[in-house]
């Protein structure tokens, strides 16, 4: 603020202000519905991921192999020409220990979640999931994962197929 | 706060033409910069927005890059006034965050992939405490080191008439407060806010006439990195590099470290203003630390960053925040800033902004 | 509707057919790109995550203008003009078919407190607007209704005439009514759809290609948005939007000016009142001129030769640049059976839609 401005508007309230009905306010819900389609890729992402397996696609041009997979390559700006499975292991690329959820409400059990680099996608392709099995204190950057997947009957098509990442150490 | 977001917008307005000594007449274009729409309650946001922003009548424009909004609201205005269209052009920010139940943060669940994502559980603490992990585990960087920034930037706030979290802390006291997101603690980040902030542009020939002391945006520059944020490194932001570069090439910077006298970047969480220090070339990659150790970016230090306080010390309304570091830039090469005043003689000065899922950077080079 | 694919898959589609068009590689040629996006309509905040990839566009300069498409043309020009980009790109799209509830977020662009309560099909904004005009300007209902009939029938003939028919005035003024007194075929139907358009300086311009269409004048502007504040016979914004247009264009008599006209018809009355804003029609004349066929594809002034809104379909915020386009093909003499001959001068505007009194109009010509 300029030291000019000796004075400024605005009135400063707080939540539990208006908790108490001080302030008169409008309270509505909005639900938005939406469906989105997955498209080329994701469908067959998904349909993978429901076989228990997880597939990526690959650009000839600037030999990557892409995951999640995508029918254009972003950085030749051209279509991907094939599809390629790749592995259900990797490695931890980051981590992180989350003791909030999405409503920034306290968890009681906080949710690991890293992003893994997978095993036969071009290094440093990860994507973002949750760790399990695993001390949080131990969990470290450059730790080796598998994934842990649903049974097949209860495996519907989602990312969720896979339940976590868990370290293959001692195995 | 208990204005409305058309009112919050007008009483920044109000200011910024007041102290360019303008009326609405006097304006011919408006652009305006608001990010989600979740936060007001709102579709179609801008459209809501634009009576509070003195828009009714002239040619509106809302811009939207997530958190870059901010910085690149005045860039928007740029554009404007560069192109020979307008002459003037006011911009503004504006962020009312409070009205999303139970807590602003839910709306950010949106940001993320609707069918490989959100099914996670994700908060946008996530990505920044993954990004903060890699950026440690690169460089070796500890925790108190990035806790410094949040103890300097709080500390500067407290001289910040509008500042929310103004207060001299202490490293120890950022350590110990609680974890929310390992390896982010809640002194690490800061708060929803609600908030407003304008500038008025105006062409060279209308500047001069209006004010001897005008500020010039002498560069401008933005870029948007991959939606695929696990893909890359995140270890450094490289769409600040480019965007830095933009701005550094119109502005004709060769060496920004040594001709940049002052620094606002955008620091949401204090890892951030290191982070984005190394992008915007101000430091080497993972050096930034040192210098924050070191003092060189305290308000008397060779190259003081976040003399308002930053983000972590007034606050954080998305879109205004951004726009609070312009004007900031522009309190201090005009001397104006008051206690917050920077020690040297700041000349040139740098605004920046972060958005997206480590996407987005907004530059913009001021000079006096 | 286009469920097979993604919305970013579908903007790829249409980006790469525009690269090749104009010859142009986006990882090297191009500056500066836009998207006219608005977050509720795709499902995501912050919209402009989603759009680098696809366009060619990642670790470049891309924005997003929340406005409709013209707008973010006009933002092109502007980034152009000011030297910062020789070439730009402006994207924009609707994936209607991923939104289930579409009223719910229409309704949720109204005032919170002083309109949000009104539990109706949120068109009942274009209903009050449209008998404030119908009485302002002593139309008659029916002309309204031949807005409809003659945009169907031209889309029958449009390669994406999706809501083409041959319909006549009493199957229009008979069918449900959306929001009295607009019926639903007077109502435009949203569908799916992404256009990218390749701006480019006009020393670039020459070098590129010999199908250049050039934007000679733009302007776009906001009346208020308060609903119950507005004169909601005339269409406020697309006068002050017309203006500025004219002015940069140098058009002085915009009546006789004109080759053809892509306007606003998301409303069949709407078609008549930016009709009249735009000066392409006297007030309260529009209608006996429609009426007249002053307006078909073989009158003095074709208007929504393509079928328009109500023919082809409302595109959300790329509503806009689907009439350019219908306007850019014309001009380039590419419209196939649509083409009006001789076609060299084209004036185009479009509506942010309900609730909104923002609009933009450009000036073209070959």
């Amino acid at each position: 603020m300029s030291q000019k401005i000796t004075s400024y508007p605005g009135h400063e309230i707080t939540p539990e202000d208006v908790k108490e009905g001080k302030y008169l306010d409008v309270v509505y819900k909005f639900e938005p519905k939406y469906s989105w389609a997955a498209g080329v890729a994701i469908s067959r992402f998904l349909a993978e991921l429901k076989e228990g397996r997880i597939i990526a696609r690959k650009c000839m041009n600037c030999e990557r192999i892409l995951v999640p997979p995508r029918m254009y390559c972003e950085q030749c700006f051209r279509p991907t020409d094939e599809w390629v499975h790749i592995k259900d292991t990797g490695t931890i690329n980051t981590y992180s220990i989350s003791h909030v959820g999405t409503d920034a409400r306290r968890l009681k059990t906080p949710i690991l979640v890293a992003v893994v680099d997978l095993d036969g996608a071009t290094p440093g392709m990860g994507i973002l999931h949750n760790l399990g099995e695993v001390e949080p204190s131990k969990i470290e950057v450059g730790m080796k994962v598998r994934a842990v997947w649903k049974s097949s009957s209860e495996r519907q098509g989602a990312i969720t197929d896979i339940r976590y990442f868990k370290p293959i150490g001692e195995e | 706060m208990l204005e409305s977001p058309k009112e919050l917008s007008f009483e920044a307005t109000r200011m910024a033409l007041d102290s360019a000594g303008l009326e609405l007449k006097d304006i011919q274009s408006v652009v305006s910069g608001s990010a989600p729409d979740a936060f007001d309650g709102m579709h179609m946001k801008g459209e809501y927005l634009l009576d509070g922003m003195g828009g009714i009548g002239k040619p509106n424009q809302r811009v939207y890059v997530g958190g870059g909004t901010g910085v690149f609201t005045p860039i928007g205005g740029w554009w404007n006034v560069a192109s020979g269209m307008y002459d003037t052009c006011l911009c503004v920010a504006e962020e009312k965050m409070s009205p999303l139940h139970p807590h602003p943060q839910y709306a950010f669940w949106s940001i993320f992939d609707q069918i490989l994502e959100r099914p996670l559980g994700t908060t946008l603490l996530w990505i920044f405490s993954l990004e903060m992990r890699r950026y440690m585990h690169k460089y070796g960087i500890t925790e108190e080191e990035i806790a410094s920034v949040a103890v300097k930037n709080k500390g500067n706030a407290v001289d910040h008439p509008c500042a929310q979290l103004g207060a001299k802390i202490t490293v120890d006291d950022v350590m110990n407060s609680e974890p929310i997101c390992w390896p982010v603690k809640r002194l690490d980040v800061s708060p929803p806010s609600d908030g407003a902030a304008a500038v008025v542009l105006a062409s060279e020939k209308v500047a001069k006439k209006l004010t001897d002391q005008p500020v010039w945006l002498d560069g401008v520059g933005w870029t948007l990195d991959t939606t695929h944020w696990t893909n890359r490194d995140l270890a450094y932001p490289e769409y600040v590099e480019k965007a830095a570069w933009m701005a550094y090439k119109m502005a004709g910077i060769k060496k920004p470290r040594k001709e940049i006298d002052i620094a606002e970047v955008y620091d949401p969480f204090d890892y951030k203003e290191l982070h984005h220090m190394e992008g915007l070339q101000l430091a080497g990659k993972g050096e930034a630390p040192k210098m924050a150790v070191d003092g060189v970016t305290q308000r008397d230090g060779d190259l003081p960053v976040c003399p308002s306080g930053g983000l972590l010390g007034v606050g954080n309304p998305i879109a205004a925040a951004g726009m609070m570091k312009i004007c900031e830039v522009f309190w201090q090469l005009r001397g104006e800033a008051g206690k917050r005043q920077v020690k040297k003689d700041a000349r040139t000065g740098l605004a920046q902004a972060w958005g997206d899922l480590m996407q987005v950077g907004t530059v913009a080079v001021m000079r006096s | 509707m286009t469920p097979g694919l993604s919305t970013r898959e579908l903007m790829f589609e249409a980006a790469s057919r525009a690269y090749e068009d104009a010859g142009i590689d986006p990882r090297k040629d191009v500056q500066s790109f836009i998207c006219c996006t608005e977050d509720f309509w795709e499902g995501i905040s912050i919209t402009d995550e989603y759009m680098p990839d696809q366009l060619g566009a990642v670790l470049k300069p891309l924005c997003t203008i929340s406005s409709d498409g013209v707008v973010g043309l006009a933002t092109a020009c502007m980034h152009i003009m000011s030297g910062i980009a020789d070439v730009a790109v402006v994207e924009s799209h609707s994936k209607i078919s991923d939104v289930l509830n579409p009223d719910e977020i229409s309704s949720f662009a109204l005032d919170p407190i002083y309109d949000h309560h009104v539990n109706a099909d949120p068109r009942f904004v274009a209903g009050l607007e449209m008998a404030r005009y119908l009485k302002e300007t002593a139309t008659k209902r029916d002309y309204c209704a031949q807005v409809a009939v003659k945009n169907k029938k031209n889309a029958l003939l449009n390669p994406r005439g999706v809501h083409g028919a041959n319909l006549d005035k009493d199957a229009v003024l008979n069918s449900k009514v959306a929001a009295s007194p607009l019926t639903e075929l007077e109502s435009s139907k949203t569908i799916d759809g992404s256009i990218v358009f390749v701006l480019a300086s006009a020393q670039k311009a020459k070098k590129l290609g010999n199908h250049t269409v050039w934007i000679n004048g733009i302007g776009w502007s906001s009346d208020t948005p308060w609903i119950e504040d507005r004169d909601m016979a005339k269409a406020a914004y697309a006068e002050q939007s017309a203006a500025r247009a004219y002015k940069m264009a140098s058009v002085r008599n915009p009546a006789t000016n004109f080759d053809l006209a892509e306007v606003d018809d998301t409303y069949s009355y709407k078609e008549l009142q930016s009709l009249e804003a735009l000066k392409l029609a006297a007030k309260g004349k529009a209608g006996k001129m429609i009426e007249s066929g002053t307006f078909d594809r073989d009158g003095r002034l074709p208007v929504n030769a393509s079928g328009g809104s109500l023919g082809v379909g409302h595109l959300l915020e790329a509503t806009g640049l689907h009439k350019m386009l219908e306007a850019v093909l014309q001009l380039r003499g590419q419209a196939g059976r649509l083409q009006i001959p001789g076609a060299k001068k084209a004036v185009v505007q479009s509506w942010r839609g309900i609730p909104t009194a923002t609009g933009a109009v450009a000036v073209l010509g070959n």
